[in-house]
């Protein structure tokens, strides 16, 4: 197998996986995922290996298929520094999603197939060098998702499901249009059609104001701007999640949380600054104020939860405020942070949903008032649940700390005030962690039926055991995974704010 | 040192003890945790410092030009430190085998002590801010697991977590102090910067607001004024632990913190001043409170509390070594008073009221005797260990270049207090008659030990750090921290320093008596107290502080997040989402209306819709 397709397997193994699924067992359908995403372990850890730090801000192991000559379009597929931590994220991710899915009892195979497909269009949404081939990656990501949570979610699933959809896909529309003005101008621009990524950062826009002020750039940055900050979610933009994330199966909620929220700062970083630097410079902040507020007001909510799940969802939106300020500040330190934040925040948050759905598969119930008390009779799922808390709440030493740590710094620099307000976000981050904490696992035990529970088992040791590992590796020494790719974070402002007015000097 | 060792022995200690063996009692559990702490000891002792010989390092992340290291070095002030710390540490290991003896799944308390250990020696060690705010933020972790060690009882859980959480509040000071540290100096590495200010000259202004946040950052761990609230509810741990982490190590990490980071807090002179103020204020309040509280725990925490403020006084005043010479000795004395706190309780099934005690002279000999060395010695009287550490702090708070008499009077005013009321606990726990209902006993013998060890220190550390004038002893301390802390400033005062300790010698000697006359008979107390009502209501209720923040910002923080929570966020923004969703709904059913079946309803729609076409198309041909 040589490089060139080592991406194409990446993206095709786990679609294959899923048509597979559907000739299987629904016993045998979970153990054969579970196979397809150790493979792509595997595959990830190749493409570990092969990728190359020294060219990190180049795209690495391309393959690339014409597929619309006429238009210009291909199946396009690549790999840079800015890809290359979410890809081995989702992959990381991938088995665990699948292993938290063990125990349910519904249409295993369909169930294990969505898992796949989602894989594949996750993968392919990272990796995609075509603009048209993102965007059928990025819609294909709706449909099993759309599934996975309005099929095997809880009660109020139907309209979990239903609000996610058109919440989402009303802010791919926007990015649409961005995408259908932008591939007419490369024909205008360039000669001819291309759905090439890189030839559309190259675009240059008139400078005339189509309404309320707005020029062709910032109409462009706003479409992709408003679907990745749905994506993200951005406050105000955030009310899908809480919905999404407590109906979602444990498996859903993990990758949701994981991977999916990062094709929002993904998308950022991919298309709208470098596609619209004018604009974002413009608008960089404002967004930097509503991350802000999302960091606090995030906190905030979640403070006030009396579900698990709607307490993790709350704090993701105050954690991704985080990598959004990061990129805000426009210097290295933030967009390192804001990267480390992406991964750290995958790993803690989706072994927080793991250890919520172990209670959840036990009791069938995510309120705090049904538990309380649980650290007398689990031990060690108390153990591993404090130490993720700690982690999310950035305990240094843990991984949650570092890109935390170099968000502020970002920021700081960028505007002291910022940094002098989101700082707070430590004190609010532990109120509503420890909360969660004392909640479920102190005080005498209230409700009888919690005094026969199980322990962690092997199977579920199995799924947070990885993520336990990489939350300590990660906090002390992240410098051997943030070496990998470092240089395409360290040259991003430079490259992409050439077309400012910004002097790339004054730019760290 | 032999560093790796000196850290890495009770890191092991705690993963064999909490993840690996996890022994059944305590017994086993406090002996692996006592070796991992003796070893970390010895390995303090058996070598000195060196500087020189070469810290070990790696990279911990690189982000442009900014790079972090994970270093660990050792110089006087660390070493001292470390020796501080790990032999009290190993003490209070040892003494908490057999308090602990009883409990069940011990293990996780032992395991928890040696993680304490470990961050602790982390946070002393370190070579940068960065660094140090690992261990701050780790012993801040343990000191909450360890507070809410009987997790059950939901109060203790929730004294935990106001510790954290305070504790966070001066964290993100302190992240503050490490940002504007880095944009001034480049570095976060503490002998850099040092450099850098003796060499270079920077904005006095933001040198005072760098150091500013830096002491927020103190004044959380170090329970200043307004951060101070979480330590005495901190007592709700076990009292080995508030022996160790809430009275001799943790609550000092500030003091230490100002002393690593002097070289910019002698030019920031603002800042200095304020933490004088805030000192001095610390002091006076706390020592205020302890004079009326009940339980024997909570009179010891506030008088933490108060020591804590005195050795800020002496930062303020640009008094570093006074204020490590105080760390010391208080860490032995107030160790050592707290232990026997613990054997009293331990002896009380529980009991903590001092008013429920009382004639425990006799069935507790050795606890009564060391106790009393206790007493002595942080009461200030000559020649224990309180005294010349406690002389030093005032001297340097009178010969302070502004307001030092003030400070001074003060600070006189507060060991005054505090001999006080240290002489009213010990009376009314061991003088007089038992007034409780329980059947006290004397502890084993690995608590007496470590209490009489530390009896010993109470009574010697002194004469480390004798002053000159005296002309008895070399101060050897000052010969010893030179090199990291500067030569002791010397100033002039209203008085010379020999008149300054006679006044402080009577005023202690005068506290002690009026204790001993009022409490060995408590009943003498009582007319005396009836007069003074009015201010026991005040201090037995802590000035109400508690109760102030819980009506000031806890409350209104909590309605602001439900507001937020269960009508801003369902109602407002989400409702906002759903607009157009029931707006969709609404056109719906109304178009629904139109939809009657009825043909001739449709035709006269049609007809309708026919003539306005015409109508449309006419006048464009007119135009």
């Amino acid at each position: 197998m040589g490089m060139e397709h080592l991406l194409l397997w990446l993206v095709t193994l786990p679609l294959i996986g899923a048509l597979v699924c559907f000739a299987l067992t629904d016993e045998l359908s979970k153990y054969f995922a579970l196979v397809v995403t150790l493979l792509g372990w595997v595959l990830a850890f190749f493409v570990y290996q092969g990728f190359d730090s020294a060219h990190a801000t180049q795209l690495q192991m391309v393959f690339n298929y014409p597929w619309l000559n006429s238009m210009g379009v291909s199946f396009g597929l690549g790999i840079d520094g800015i890809s290359f931590p979410l890809v081995i994220l989702t992959k990381l991710m991938m088995p665990i999603a699948i292993l938290a899915s063990f125990n349910e009892k519904k249409f295993m195979r369909f169930f294990m197939s969505c898992y796949l497909v989602l894989d594949s269009a996750m993968t392919g949404t990272f990796l995609a060098t075509d603009m048209v081939l993102f965007y059928v990656f990025w819609e294909l990501m709706l449909i099993p998702m759309i599934l996975l949570i309005g099929v095997w979610g809880s009660e109020q699933r139907v309209f979990a499901s239903v609000k996610f959809f058109i919440y989402t896909f009303a802010g791919s529309m926007l990015m649409l249009a961005s995408i259908f003005y932008l591939f007419s101008q490369t024909h205008v621009q360039l000669g001819q059609y291309t759905g090439e990524i890189a030839a559309f950062t190259k675009l240059n826009f008139s400078p005339v104001e189509v309404f309320w002020g707005l020029n062709a750039e910032k109409l462009v940055f706003l479409g992709f701007f408003i679907a990745f900050a749905i994506k993200v979610p951005l406050f105000p933009l955030h009310t899908w999640l809480p919905d999404a994330h407590v109906q979602a199966p444990t498996g859903g909620s993990i990758l949701l949380a994981a991977v999916l929220l990062k094709m929002g700062t993904y998308g950022l970083l991919r298309f709208a600054i470098p596609i619209a630097p004018n604009a974002f410079v413009e608008f960089s902040t404002c967004v930097a104020y509503l991350a802000i507020i999302g960091i606090l007001y995030g906190a905030w909510v979640a403070y006030q939860q009396k579900d698990m799940k709607k307490l993790v969802a709350y704090s993701s939106v105050s954690h991704l405020g985080f990598c959004v300020l990061g990129i805000c500040s426009m210097n290295t330190k933030g967009l390192t942070g804001s990267m480390l934040q992406m991964v750290n925040h995958g790993i803690t948050t989706g072994a927080l949903f793991l250890l919520v759905g172990m209670l959840y598969e036990r009791r069938h119930t995510k309120k705090f008032e049904d538990y309380g008390g649980l650290a007398a009779i689990v031990p060690y799922f108390s153990i591993l649940f404090v130490f993720v808390a700690c982690s999310s709440m950035g305990v240094p030493g843990l991984n949650g700390f570092v890109g935390e740590f170099l968000v502020f710094m970002g920021a700081f620099e960028a505007n002291q005030t910022w940094a002098f307000v989101t700082v707070t976000g430590v004190v609010f981050g532990a109120l509503y962690t420890l909360t969660m904490v004392k909640k479920t696992l102190f005080g005498p035990v209230t409700n009888a039926e919690n005094r026969s529970l199980k322990d962690v088992t092997l199977k579920e040791w199995a799924a947070i055991l990885p993520l336990c590992i990489l939350i300590v590796y990660l906090g002390l020494a992240p410098n051997s995974f943030l070496s990998k790719f470092n240089q395409s974070l360290d040259t991003y402002w430079a490259e992409t704010l050439k077309k400012t007015a910004l002097d790339a000097g004054t730019v760290k | 040192m032999m560093m790796p060792l000196l850290l890495a022995a009770p890191l092991i200690g705690a993963i064999v003890n909490g993840l690996i063996l996890r022994p059944a009692t305590a017994k086993r559990a406090g002996v692996i945790a006592s070796i991992a702490a003796l070893t970390s000891f010895a390995s303090v002792m058996v070598q000195h410092f060196a500087p020189d010989a070469g810290p070990f390092e790696w990279t911990w992340f690189t982000v442009g030009e900014l790079t972090v290291k994970w270093s660990f070095a050792s110089d006087p002030l660390t070493w001292m430190m470390c020796a501080v710390v790990t032999g009290i540490g190993s003490l209070i290991h040892i003494y908490s085998i057999g308090y602990m003896s009883h409990e069940h799944n011990a293990y996780r308390y032992f395991a928890y002590l040696n993680f304490f250990l470990f961050n602790m020696l982390v946070l002393i060690t370190s070579t940068s801010l960065l660094g140090m705010f690992v261990g701050w933020e780790g012993v801040g972790l343990c000191s909450y697991l360890l507070i809410g060690y009987w997790f059950e009882d939901i109060n203790k859980a929730k004294a935990g977590m106001k510790a954290f959480i305070v504790n966070r509040i001066g964290d993100a000071g302190f992240l503050i102090g490490i940002f504007i540290c880095y944009q001034l100096f480049k570095t976060l590495n503490f002998a850099e910067i040092a450099k850098l200010l003796d060499t270079q000259t920077f904005d006095v202004r933001m040198l005072n607001l760098a150091a500013f946040f830096l002491f927020i950052g103190a004044m959380g761990k170090s329970a200043q004024i307004p951060l101070y609230v979480w330590l005495p509810d901190a007592m709700a741990g076990p009292t080995p632990v508030s022996a160790l982490i809430h009275a001799a190590t943790m609550v000092t990490a500030g003091i230490y913190l100002i002393c690593r980071m002097n070289g910019l807090f002698l030019v920031a002179q603002d800042t200095s001043l304020f933490i004088a103020i805030i000192g001095i204020s610390t002091a006076l309040l706390s020592a205020l409170i302890a004079t009326s509280q009940r339980d024997i725990k909570k009179v010891l925490a506030y008088s933490t509390v108060s020591q804590l403020g005195l050795m800020f006084l002496a930062l303020g005043c640009g008094a570093y070594l006074a204020a490590i010479f105080h760390v010391m000795t208080h860490a032995f004395f107030k160790a050592l008073l707290f232990l026997g706190s613990g054997s009293v309780i331990h002896a009380c099934e529980g009991e903590q009221d001092i008013w429920k005690m009382g004639g425990l002279k006799k069935k507790l000999p050795s606890t009564f005797l060391t106790f009393t060395i206790g007493t002595i010695a942080i009461a200030g009287i000559p020649p224990l260990a309180g005294f010349f550490s406690k002389d030093m702090i005032l001297y340097s708070a009178l010969t302070a270049k502004s307001y030092g008499t003030t400070f001074w009077i003060l600070g006189l005013l507060v060991s005054f207090l505090t001999a006080f009321y240290m002489v009213r606990v010990w009376a009314l726990t061991f003088l007089g008659e038992y007034r409780g209902d329980k059947h006290p006993h004397e502890s084993p013998a690995t608590m007496l030990i470590p209490l009489y060890i530390l009896a010993f220190g109470s009574i010697v550390a002194g004469f480390l750090g004798m002053p000159e004038g005296l002309h008895l002893l070399p101060n050897y301390l000052e010969a010893f921290l030179h090199p990291v802390l500067g030569p002791l400033v010397e100033g002039h005062g209203a008085l010379s320093e020999e008149r300054a300790m006679a006044v402080a010698t009577v005023s202690a000697i005068i506290a002690c008596s009026l204790g001993f006359y009022f409490y060995s008979k408590p009943e003498r107390s009582e007319t005396p107290g009836k007069i003074l009502v009015p201010f026991k209501t005040v201090f037995e209720n802590k000035f109400w502080v508690d109760e102030l923040y819980g009506l000031v910002i806890v409350k209104p923080f909590d309605a602001l997040c439900a507001f937020f929570a269960k009508f801003f966020d369902p109602n407002i923004i989400d409702g906002l989402v759903l607009l157009p969703s029931k707006a969709a709904q609404g056109m719906g059913s109304l178009l629904v209306l139109l939809q009657t079946g009825i043909v001739q309803t449709y035709l006269l729609f049609f007809v309708f819709g026919l003539l306005v076409l015409f109508m449309v198309l006419l006048k464009g041909v007119v135009l």
